[in-house]
């Protein structure tokens, strides 16, 4: 399958985008404990650590994502960009620092002035926000394609089973699967799994959604029928993304902002543009040099 | 050669035994049920993150599997005495098999991946609809082909039942021979019927083994 050539979203909407996010990201920097008045955003990680054992793979993140906003990561290998993400899905508990949903701790509660550790309902409550796209894809494979995208409207919304159903279809519609509906995903491609996966994740309309190197486990000739999805995906919704990702160019035509990641910290971001032609430090342009030459690809 | 076997009293005896067939199948039943729920419960309350539970029922498994069926049911049998005695021999046989179905159990959710794991908290599934709707449905049918081995195995230990003085093959048999002191016909037919219905069973068994086998 061929890519789009290009954007369709105008870039008009795309500059308007990326200056509210500065604004609001310089209204910020009054203080951490003021929101801005004009948007809170839909994820903000202030001084994030995480350590698995001996090793830290996160040193201290901040990182606001405004609503809508397109953040694609990268960075070498092990720079701790997937543990930001699965630390926001409450896949890993981060060592150190606080996490807010639309201005809601993840696992904290407010008590007054200070917070506390929250409890599982809590915690689940703000998850419901957050949706994720993983590498293996993670399919049910017992359950049909349809029955994957329903299972979660049905059991976790407890939406009616018709209305499920239908939406579950016009998100299937939408990924390019329609006619595949009944088949398991054992039956399918990794393209097409990752399709399902992705159109499982959005059915529940969260506020903000992860992809996980969404391509990194596929074939290089299915690659391009994924990032198509995704990029459509990004153009028509109002859904904030982090895309974790390799594919440079990828991140390049679909993201408002790009951060580099590199021995847990985020060591540089800005535009596309920023990034990709004028790198600042030297270890994005090592990153990057690395890239150009082909060697940086495929991280598993 | 008639002194040793009579076709006779074999006929006669067969004929008294089919009578109890049915108390030898209930025992099997009802042990095999209690057996699957509480090993459940085994499997699930060892991967509690709860210490005391998970410690709790890592004895409970190890202690049921190291000690023998037979001083089990004379133990159930003595420390209830209230009870029927058939209730004590299913509580005993379930109570037994139980611990090897834990196992059992978790072994095949162990097999289910991580990423399932992962894909049902990212979905928001509540720990309960994450068991019964993702984990259990994976992780059960792998693990059926062994579970028909352990019901079968259960099966025929069900004679031991006959020392806690359940009225069922074995007992009809031993009354018989000491009616009659044809001791060989009794327990041969015993042995006959035992056969009769464990080796399709088996066959039933390697079948399903082989349905997995290829599903996978």
């Amino acid at each position: 399958m061929a890519l789009p050539k290009v954007l369709s979203r105008s870039e008009d909407t795309r500059k308007q985008r990326t200056q509210l996010i500065k604004k609001t990201q310089e209204g910020l920097k009054v203080g951490p404990n003021q929101r801005s008045a004009e948007t809170t955003p839909v994820v903000r990680y202030r001084g994030v650590k995480k350590s698995f054992g001996e090793v830290e793979v996160l040193k201290g993140i901040d990182l606001d994502i405004m609503p809508g906003e397109k953040v694609a990561v990268i960075g070498p290998s092990g720079s701790g960009k997937t543990t930001l993400a699965r630390l926001l899905m409450t896949l890993e508990r981060p060592s150190g620092g606080i996490i807010e949903v639309e201005g809601e701790p993840l696992y904290h509660k407010r008590v007054g002035e200070g917070l506390v550790p929250a409890d599982e309902r809590h915690i689940a409550r703000v998850r419901s926000k957050i949706g994720m796209v993983f590498q293996h894809f993670n399919l049910f494979p017992h359950r049909t394609v349809l029955q994957n995208v329903t299972e979660a409207p049905i059991h976790v919304k407890k939406m009616p089973r018709r209305l499920a159903e239908e939406k579950a279809r016009a998100m299937l519609e939408k990924v390019g699967l329609i006619e595949h509906i009944d088949k398991y995903p054992g039956q399918l491609s990794g393209g097409q799994k990752q399709r399902v996966a992705i159109a499982r994740a959005l059915v529940m309309e969260p506020k903000i959604m992860l992809f996980d190197e969404p391509t990194s486990a596929l074939d290089p000739e299915l690659v391009g029928e994924v990032l198509a999805v995704i990029k459509e995906i990004a153009e028509k919704g109002d859904m904030a993304m982090m895309l974790i990702t390799h594919e440079m160019q990828f991140a390049r035509e679909v993201a408002d902002r790009v951060l580099f990641t590199d021995g847990g910290k985020i060591v540089e971001q800005g535009t596309p543009e920023e990034i990709f032609e004028h790198p600042k430090s030297e270890r994005l342009q090592a990153f990057l040099a690395r890239f150009r030459n082909g060697f940086g690809g495929g991280s598993q | 050669m008639s002194d040793i076997w009579n076709w006779q009293t074999a006929a006669d005896v067969f004929w008294k035994l089919i009578k109890v067939v049915p108390v030898t199948l209930e025992a099997t039943f009802l042990g095999f049920a209690l057996a699957a729920v509480l090993g459940l419960v085994w499997a699930l309350m060892r991967r509690s993150r709860f210490r005391p539970v998970s410690v709790l029922s890592y004895w409970l498994i190890e202690f049921v599997r190291s000690t023998p069926l037979l001083v089990q049911l004379f133990f159930l049998y003595l420390a209830l005495p209230r009870f029927p005695v058939f209730v004590i021999g299913v509580t005993g046989l379930g109570l037994h098999y139980s611990a090897y179905l834990a196992e059992v159990y978790r072994g095949g959710i162990e097999a289910v991946s991580q990423g399932q794991w992962e894909a049902a908290r990212a979905l928001n599934f509540s720990p309960l609809k994450t068991w019964t709707r993702i984990i259990l449905p994976q992780a059960i049918p792998p693990i059926i082909p062994v579970m028909g081995n352990y019901l079968i195995v259960l099966f025929k230990e069900t004679p031991l039942l006959f020392a806690i003085n359940v009225v069922e093959m074995m007992s009809v048999a031993k009354k018989f021979g000491s009616h009659t002191f044809q001791y060989t016909e009794a327990y041969t037919i015993v042995g006959v019927l035992f056969f009769l219905m464990s080796y399709p069973s088996s066959l039933l068994v390697r079948w399903a083994e082989q349905r997995m086998a290829l599903k996978q």
